[in-house]
């Protein structure tokens, strides 16, 4: 078999992101779109086919972790999964995005964004050092500023980009500065560094304790967790609905993959046990987080702001996945409950972008915003209507989409490590989500549709990419098993230790 | 393969449906839905298992595969059919193909859209009551809800947004209680499995140990309180039983039979399954609390239907009443009691399907369900009228119908429980709920059937439908057929439930 180079994936970004830019120097003014998009579309395409491939050679498994730079960044089971997420949510926003920019002078610009964006989140899934962590963090942030203020002339979006770009900052500085208290209280930046220093301390407990907190509000804001959270339904809603989707999925499920490195191998919690036991304190975050999310959710008005909120609960869920370490568990029981949150990151990596991306259809349709304005869309557009419809039910966790195995799985991962508890509480969640997730389900199926409601021709990107998403969802309920064991594997890798 | 055939060949039936011409829909959709009921008839014919198909039973048509690798837990995809599975699926094929004739005349938009979801539900129903691994049968159990919510949203009545967003979130919080009972339960293990018989087996051995500091005693309990209650709501028992007579009002004709018929059958046939069969211990130790629950919900259910004034509302509510029964019998918890609840299932389904169809049929015609404003209606619709009053006395328990064998055996189990303290008390106090239930259908009936005729209505009297016709007389049939010889099915369901109460320790 052929020998890839170890970070072809993070390669294949990088090259994507000139090649637009170049592409652009050539054909100036957006000339040829199709080039541009065909460019943004192959390089994702291939980026997932790439870490497929690592995947199922076997690349990064047990001992043969390959650490790169001096330990910088590593390639294992678990980045290599995230980057396959990132390499498919990127390739169905690029396909969707190509019916929404029409007639934009600046896609170049646009889609090297996202593909830079995208690399610096692959990058987020690979760092093994705190310094590397930021910087990869920053590279995934900024371009996502540019983006979510890209229709510059759209009042929402700018007044959206300014919040997401400081609340952004705001997030950046504190964990820029968690981090050089960690370098304080430990003289290293290397996670498995950090941990060998942590059982000798000294009298430096605190000073690693408030870092720590600092460290993981940064994770939070990506993940758009509670209390760093509010950027979320102004950012999605004032966003181009693509780069939604985009920021909702991916960027969410890469500050979880640098969250689950940084405190399983930086923070071990038997090590910070007495200092911050984080697994308790996500414990917390994760029920304020869901629930928060969800209420705010169930009283929305608008479909985009629904969809926020409710993105934030699903951080919620997930963030069960390193809260349940906290119990007595095993090996085999941590890498469940891990891997199930990887697995609900993967596939709502997939439901999730097909629900923005429905919303970007709507959009382009002119069809309004609000539910009501949903009403009766079914009749016009049943092919996407039917895919919403999966979207909206996997999400909730209803076996139409793989979204059900990947919550359930969650869920009995939690009964498992003993925190029958908080998969109760995830539970009323879901049950409560159930509700408003209908919602849309009833506006496009049984409502009648007003008089007024007239829809466009039908975009065949955003057609493909909505289907295509719909298809992946249900088929993964059937498929799952490669998923479940690949995230379970990676999971369990990462517990065993770092490099 | 049966199954896989069976259910795969209903998937295909429903996506061939939704993509058809509406005015093809219902016919291609009936004619469809042969298939599944040729095929479990050929399955019941075949039938070649014995035994309870958790304990150690010899399953018929039985499939196992793996599925998904989580860690060490397995799930497989393991599907199969003993005594009670299995007259459980004829019974969907059966009903389903009516209800879809008797679908023909009220259902008048987006027919291929009706048609196909109606399949589907069949598919999902086939799901539950053969599937037996744990998570391969949630699947099927939470797929049900998605179908219902649009058949009874987008073809339902006035009120038709509430009750299907009632049922919809009611019956899913009530699995999501039960997933996370059961799946506690499962941990607690050492089975690393959601093979249902691999896991009633090992917990009839006494192999539960403690989950995170629980006691295995503990744990039981609080699985089994947890895994009832999420049944109890799909029954559904007083007092979780709100959401059935708003769903089963706005629901049209067809979907009312589907929902009482066979969803029902969906909670008492779990409980049977989980409830009774893997956790016997638990179900005596609360036998006194369920008991009273089951005589609750048959005289207060009862009691409901008594004061309604909609034909449609007076079934939903004896409805409840009748479950009722179906709990008592498996309370008791004996070859009678436990064979009585699973044939009055089957009886249940066929009469309360009978009921709504009648009055589907009244309601056609005459546009109206409401008690007061019909009369006399025997006059004009004498087929009708007489197959409404062999509906009626199947639900009263008459003799030579279905119902009496099923209700007789229950009664009979229960005055010879031993299972549970005062039984005798708990059924002679059930028994009267069969009084009151004479009490309403006959004053039903005689409002409606008998007396001048004198509709208050706009619409001219026609005669109903021969699909209408051909689909009540069937039924009739059916309900005739299995009360004079019950033994067609009780046999297998006996075989099916002996091993219960032998390995279980009731006997």
């Amino acid at each position: 078999m052929v020998e890839l180079p170890y970070l072809t994936p993070q390669y294949l970004f990088a090259i994507t992101a000139m090649a637009l830019l170049i592409a652009d120097t050539i054909y100036p003014k957006s000339r040829r779109p199709d080039l541009l998009a065909a460019i943004a579309g192959i390089g994702p395409a291939l980026v997932a086919l790439s870490s497929a491939w690592f995947l199922a050679a076997g690349t990064g498994q047990a001992a043969t972790v390959p650490a790169l730079f001096e330990g910088m960044v590593v390639v294992d089971g678990m980045s290599l999964f995230f980057t396959f997420i990132f390499g498919a949510v990127t390739l169905l926003v690029v396909i969707a995005s190509y019916d929404y920019l029409e007639g934009s002078e600046r896609m170049a610009e646009y889609y090297s964004l996202v593909v830079l964006a995208a690399l610096g989140m692959s990058l987020m899934a690979s760092a093994n050092n705190l310094a590397m962590v930021f910087i990869s963090l920053e590279l995934a942030s900024l371009p996502s500023y540019g983006l979510v203020a890209y229709l510059k002339r759209d009042q929402g979006s700018v007044e959206a980009g300014l919040k997401y770009f400081l609340i952004g900052a705001l997030s950046s500085a504190i964990m820029v500065y968690g981090i050089s208290l960690v370098y304080g209280a430990t003289g290293t930046l290397h996670l498995a560094g950090v941990a060998e220093a942590i059982p000798s301390l000294g009298g430096l407990d605190g000073l690693l304790g408030l870092g720590l907190v600092m460290v993981l509000g940064g994770f939070l804001f990506k993940t758009a967790s509670v209390p760093f959270h509010f950027w979320a339904p102004e950012a999605y809603e004032g966003a181009p609905a693509p780069i939604s989707a985009f920021i909702s999925s991916a960027s969410k499920a890469a500050g979880f993959a640098v969250a689950f490195r940084v405190l399983v191998w930086g923070f071990p919690l038997e090590a910070v046990a007495e200092t911050v036991p984080w697994a308790w304190v996500l414990v917390i975050l994760a029920i304020v987080t869901m629930t928060l999310g969800n209420f705010a959710a169930a009283t929305q008005e608008r479909v985009k702001r629904m969809l926020a909120y409710s993105s934030i609960g699903h951080a919620g869920y997930v963030l069960i996945g390193l809260a349940a370490l906290a119990g007595p568990g095993d090996l085999a029981t941590d890498s469940l409950v891990l891997g199930a949150a990887m697995m609900h990151l993967l596939v709502y990596g997939f439901m999730n972008t097909g629900a923005f991306l429905f919303v970007a259809l709507a959009e382009h349709w002119d069809v309004g915003r609000t539910f009501e304005d949903y009403n009766g869309l079914a009749r016009k557009a049943p092919y996407v209507s039917v895919a919403m419809t999966i979207f909206m039910f996997s999400l909730a966790g209803l076996p139409v989409g793989g979204g059900f195995l990947s919550k359930y799985v969650l869920f009995a991962g939690a009964v498992q490590a003993g925190f029958w508890w908080l998969a109760g509480i995830a539970a009323i969640n879901s049950a409560i989500s159930l509700f408003y997730y209908s919602r849309v389900v009833k506006a496009l199926w049984i409502e009648d549709p007003a008089e007024t409601l007239s829809i466009g021709e039908t975009p065949t990107g955003m057609y493909a990419a909505v289907i295509g998403a719909a298809a992946v969802t249900v088929v993964l309920l059937f498929a799952f098993d490669p998923v479940a064991e690949t995230a379970i594997s990676a999971a369990s890798l990462l517990l065993e230790g770092g490099v | 393969m049966m199954i896989e055939a069976l259910i795969l060949v209903t998937v295909a039936s429903a996506v061939a449906v939704m993509f058809a011409d509406d005015e093809r829909a219902g016919r291609l959709a009936f004619g469809l839905s042969l298939l599944p009921l040729v095929g479990s008839l050929l399955m019941f014919l075949g039938f070649d298992g014995s035994g309870n198909a958790l304990l150690g039973g010899e399953i018929a048509y039985e499939t196992q595969l793996s599925w998904i690798t989580l860690g060490d837990l397995e799930v497989g995809y393991h599907v199969g059919v003993d005594g009670i599975g299995l007259s459980l699926v004829v019974l969907t094929t059966v009903l389903m193909s009516l209800a879809l004739l008797s679908a023909w005349t009220p259902i008048d938009e987006r027919q291929s859209q009706f048609y196909g979801l109606m399949l589907f539900m069949e598919a999902s129903l086939l799901g539950v009551f053969t599937a037996l691994d744990f998570l391969a049968w949630f699947v099927a159990w939470e797929f049900v809800l998605v179908p219902m919510y649009f058949l009874i949203g987008i073809w339902g009545g006035p009120r038709r947004k509430y009750a299907a967003i009632k049922f919809f979130v009611y019956t899913n919080v009530a699995s999501l209680v039960m997933f996370i009972g059961f799946v506690a339960l499962v941990f607690g293990l050492p089975v690393n499995t959601f093979d249902l018989p691999t896991i009633a087996q090992s917990l009839q051995a006494g192999e539960l140990g403690s989950l995170a500091g629980i006691a295995p005693e503990t744990l039981k309990a609080v699985a089994f309180v947890a895994i009832f209650a999420g049944f109890a709501v799909k029954v559904p028992m007083v007092p979780f039983h709100t959401w059935l007579p708003d769903a089963h009002v706005e629901a049209p004709t067809p979907v009312s039979v589907i929902l009482a018929g066979v969803l029902l059958k969906m909670g008492t046939y779990a409980m049977l399954r989980f409830n009774f069969t893997m956790l016997s211990d638990q179900a005596q130790a609360f036998a006194v609390p369920i008991a009273i629950f089951a005589v609750v919900s048959v005289i207060y259910g009862a009691m409901l239907a008594l004061g309604q004034q909609d034909l449609k509302r007076i079934v939903a509510y004896s409805s409840v009443s009748s479950m009722g029964y179906v709990l008592l019998g498996l309370v008791a918890y004996n070859l009678y009691g436990l064979g009585g609840a699973t044939f009055q299932m089957v009886a249940h389904g066929l009469i309360s399907g009978l009921m709504f169809m009648s009055v589907g049929v009244v309601y056609n015609v005459a546009h109206t369900r409401m008690v007061g404003d019909l009369s006399g209606i025997a006059d004009r619709m004498p087929l009708t009228a007489t197959v409404f009053t062999a509906a009626a006395f199947g639900y009263m328990g008459l003799p030579l119908m279905a119902g009496f064998a099923g209700e007789l055996y229950i009664f009979l189990g229960g005055m010879q429980s031993t299972a549970l303290p005062y039984a005798p008390i708990f059924t002679a106090l059930a028994m009267f709920g069969i009084v009151i239930v004479a009490g309403y259908l006959l004053f039903a009936m005689q409002r409606v059937l008998f007396g001048p005729f004198e509709a208050d209505t706009d619409h001219e009297i026609v005669p109903a439908p021969v699909t209408d016709r051909i689909a009540i007389v069937a039924l009739v049939l059916l309900v005739i057929l299995l009360g004079t010889a019950p033994d067609l099915i009780y046999g297998m369901i006996q075989d099916a439930v002996q091993p219960i109460l032998t390995i279980g320790g009731g006997l």
